[in-house]
C-alpha cells in the first residue's frame, strides 16, 4: 500500500529529518523535542585557538548524524546509512530507493541550494534534507526548516550532495530500515537515556571547554577580545556567535527552548513533576541567550563605538547562562526518573 | 519566549519560508510559532556580508597591484577559505599559497588552472584574464 509523505516543518533541521521520517514509518508519537532529546542533541564545545570563517570555533550541537542514530536506536530501529565516492553511484542509488516509494534523509551543503537565499550560502555542509519522490527529472524535497515543499534538479542535487570542505556529505544517504512496534516502555527507557546522556556531555567532559563550563570559558573570552583583538574584530566574532547560535533554530535560544518543551513532554511519559521544574530552567536560560544576542547586537552595530563594559555585560550574561544550566543538568542528574 | 513575543522583522529568510520557533502559549505550555525574522540575526548576517564584501575588495586591490594571483581574488569571491579550496582542487594549503603568488600563478599549466576553474565555477580564460 502506498502511504503518503507529509511534510512537517522544525526548528532544526536534522530534528525535523529525524521526525518525519519516524512519522512517515507509523512512529505518530514522535515530535521534534523528542528526537531532540532522545538523540541528546544539547551540547557545547569551544575549541581554542581555532577559527572558522575568521571567527570563534564554537560549536552548539551533537555531531551531525547523531541525533538520528541515537532516537533510531532507542527505539529499536534498523538505520541505513551511506556514503558515497562516485557521484554516479550516488544518484542511482538514491533513484533506486525512490522508485520504491519511502523517502530518505539527505546531508547536504547549502552553498549551491538554489532554494536558499544568497545571504544564507555558507560553505555549510551538515544540512539535512528529506527526498520523497522524483517526479519528471525533479526530486521532490521536504526541507524540514521551510513551510512548505520543495524540488531540486538532478544536477543541483548532485552538487548538494558532493559539496566539499569541511563535514563533506559524499552523498550521505540514512533511512530507518526495519521499524518493529515501540512500546511505551522503549520510548521511556529512550527518554531517559537521552538525558542521562545530555547530563554526562554538558557537565562532565573534561577540561573546562566543554558543555556548561565551556560557555563560562566563552564568556571569559569575550572579555578578553576587545583588548585582544580590536573594537572592530571583536565585534565581528560576536556576530559570528549569533550568526552560529541562533540561526534557523539552532544553538543558543532555539536550541534551549526545543529543550524546555522536551522536558514538558517528557512530562507526559515519566511521572516525575520536577520535570517541569527543570523546564522552567531551560526557558529562562532560553530567555537569557536570546538576551545576550541582544547585547552582542548592539556592540556589532554600533561598530567603533563599543566599549570594554559592553563587552563584560555579554560575557556576564553568558556566565549567568553557564550556572543556571548547570543547576539545571544537576537537578536532572539527582532526579529519579 | 512568550508566542505574542516572537519578534516578526525584515530578513533575507522571507525569501524562502518563516522559520519555526518553541513559544510558550498562554498557559505556560510549549508550542510553535512561525517568525518572519529577528532584526538582531539581521543585523549579524549583514555584518558578515559587509566583511566578505570588504575582504573581497582588498583582494581585487591586491591582484590589481600585483600583490596576489586571481587565486586569491576568487576564494575569497566565492566564500572560499583554504581547507574549502583544498578540498575543490585536491591541492594542498601551502600549494594553494605559492599559487597565490602572481609569478608562480603565470606559470601554471592550463590542467591544475582548470582545477581552480571548476571550484570558482568559472572558465579558464576568466581566471587567467582577471586584472583586478
Amino acid at each position: 500500500m502506498e502511504k503518503e509523505f507529509k511534510h512537517i516543518q522544525a526548528a532544526h533541521c536534522e530534528n525535523g529529518a529525524t521526525t518525519s521520517l519516524l512519522r512517515y514509518h507509523g512512529l505518530d508519537f514522535i515530535t521534534e523535542p523528542l528526537a531532540f532529546g532522545m538523540g541528546s542533541g544539547i551540547f557545547y564545545l569551544h575549541i581554542p585557538f581555532l577559527t572558522i570563517s575568521n571567527g570563534p570555533a564554537i560549536t552548539y550541537r551533537s555531531m551531525p548524524g547523531w541525533i538520528f542514530n541515537r532516537t533510531c536506536r532507542a527505539l529499536g530501529i534498523g538505520v541505513k546509512h551511506k556514503k558515497f565516492s562516485d557521484e554516479i553511484v550516488a544518484q542511482k542509488y538514491l533513484d533506486d530507493i525512490l522508485l520504491k516509494g519511502a523517502p530518505v534523509g539527505c546531508q547536504v551543503g547549502v552553498f549551491n541550494l538554489p532554494y536558499f537565499p544568497p545571504e544564507y550560502r555558507f560553505h555549510f555542509n551538515a544540512h539535512n534534507l528529506i527526498v520523497f519522490g522524483k517526479e519528471d527529472g525533479q526530486y521532490l524535497i521536504s526541507d524540514p526548516v521551510m513551510e512548505t515543499v520543495t524540488s531540486l534538479s538532478e544536477e543541483d542535487m548532485l552538487k548538494v550532495r558532493f559539496a566539499k570542505g569541511p563535514l563533506a556529505p559524499k552523498g550521505h544517504i540514512y533511512f530507518p530500515e526495519t521499524v518493529g512496534d515501540v512500546s511505551t516502555e522503549m520510548i521511556k527507557k529512550g527518554i531517559q537515556a537521552g538525558i542521562k546522556r545530555s547530563v554526562r556531555e554538558m557537565l562532565y567532559i573534561p577540561g573546562s571547554i566543554g558543555g556548561v563550563s565551556g560557555i563560562k570559558y566563552t564568556s571569559g573570552q569575550i572579555r578578553k577580545w576587545r583588548d585582544k583583538l580590536g573594537p572592530r574584530k571583536a565585534g565581528l566574532y560576536l556576530a559570528q556567535i549569533v550568526r552560529m547560535q541562533e540561526e534557523i533554530g539552532t544553538g543558543g535560544g532555539g536550541f534551549r527552548y526545543i529543550y524546555a518543551a522536551f522536558l514538558e513532554q517528557a512530562a507526559n511519559y515519566i511521572n516525575q513533576e520536577k520535570l517541569m521544574e527543570v523546564s522552567e530552567d531551560f526557558t529562562r536560560s532560553g530567555d537569557l541567550w536570546r538576551e545576550s544576542a541582544i547585547q552582542m547586537g548592539r556592540i556589532y552595530k554600533g561598530r567603533i563605538n563599543n566599549e570594554q563594559k559592553d563587552f563584560e555585560v555579554c560575557a556576564d550574561l553568558l556566565e549567568e547562562i553557564s550556572a543556571i544550566e548547570k543547576q539545571a543538568f544537576i537537578k536532572l542528574k539527582k532526579m529519579k526518573l | 519566549m512568550k508566542k505574542e513575543e516572537l519578534p516578526q522583522d525584515k530578513s533575507a529568510l522571507e525569501a524562502m519560508t518563516r522559520e519555526l520557533l518553541y513559544v510558550k502559549n498562554q498557559d505556560g505550555k510549549y508550542t510553535t510559532g512561525l517568525s518572519t525574522g529577528w532584526e538582531v540575526k539581521k543585523d549579524a548576517l549583514d555584518n558578515a556580508w559587509d566583511d566578505i564584501h570588504e575582504r573581497v575588495e582588498k583582494a581585487r586591490e591586491d591582484v590589481r597591484n600585483g600583490i596576489k594571483s586571481p587565486v586569491y581574488y576568487f576564494m575569497e569571491l566565492k566564500l572560499m577559505d583554504f581547507p574549502v579550496l583544498s578540498a575543490y582542487t585536491g591541492f594542498w594549503g601551502f600549494t594553494i599559497k605559492r599559487h597565490m603568488k602572481p609569478r608562480i600563478f603565470e606559470k601554471l599549466s592550463d590542467r591544475k588552472l582548470g582545477k581552480y576553474a571548476k571550484a570558482f565555477e568559472i572558465s579558464i580564460e576568466e581566471l587567467k584574464n582577471f586584472k583586478g
